[in-house]
């Protein structure tokens, strides 16, 4: 697990592993991309890094950090709402 | 995981979800502010820019051996998703020899896939049996 991390003013957001981050220009390839990246049953999860917060903390979250474990990932579209 | 910053998160955890869940929530609350992590699996909506109800089971390997996606109007059910989890976890115990037909439970009848098997699990497995 990643260790505390300071916080500043900035708003650093998460990112997938090995992607680079898109340029403008780039909307019709990332049109494309989105339309052949394939999420299914039996392939390996993307593997993401991003803030979190965690009991009283703030740190990274890494998901292949979690390799060796069950994992339960959760999307919900809003805090103050249920999941 | 939403699309909310963790500073957010924080503020959520400490004046909502602890009133509910005693000593806060226990797992990492992950910002996922431009919402790249949903694209990648998929959960984003663009047009709301917030990340749909999804969610994924993952293996120790890291392969994804479940989803569900929902719009977010309707939850979920926590206790589904322990019932997968437990299923998962006794087909990967038994090297997937067993297989955990449908609505089991731990301690309910499994089945052998092979075979001797096809045309043959109504013998074997009435769901009625587990009612």
């Amino acid at each position: 697990m990643a260790e505390q991390e300071s916080i500043g003013c900035g708003r650093p957001t998460g990112s997938v592993v090995g992607e680079r981050p898109k340029e403008k220009e780039d909307v019709e390839t990332t049109h494309k991309e989105a339309a052949v990246s394939t999420i299914m049953v039996g392939r390996k999860a993307p593997d993401f890094v991003a803030p979190a917060y965690h009991q009283g903390g703030f740190k990274q979250v890494k998901l292949s950090d979690f390799l060796g474990s069950w994992v339960v990932l959760c999307f919900y579209p809003g805090d103050f709402t249920f999941v | 995981m939403s699309v909310d910053s963790q500073f957010v998160h924080k503020m959520w955890d400490e004046h909502e979800l602890s009133k509910m869940v005693q000593g806060g929530i226990p797992f990492p609350m992950v910002a996922d502010a431009a919402g790249h992590i949903g694209s990648a699996y998929g959960v984003y909506d663009p047009d709301a820019g917030v990340n749909v109800r999804g969610r994924f089971i993952i293996d120790p390997d890291g392969v994804i051996q479940a989803m569900e996606v929902l719009t977010p109007p309707v939850g979920r059910k926590v206790e589904e998703t322990l019932r997968q989890i437990r299923a998962f976890q006794h087909v990967r115990e038994t090297g997937g020899k067993e297989v955990t037909p449908s609505g089991w439970e731990p301690g309910k009848k499994v089945l052998k896939p092979g075979p001797d098997l096809v045309g043959r699990v109504w013998e074997v497995w009435n769901p009625k049996d587990d009612e």
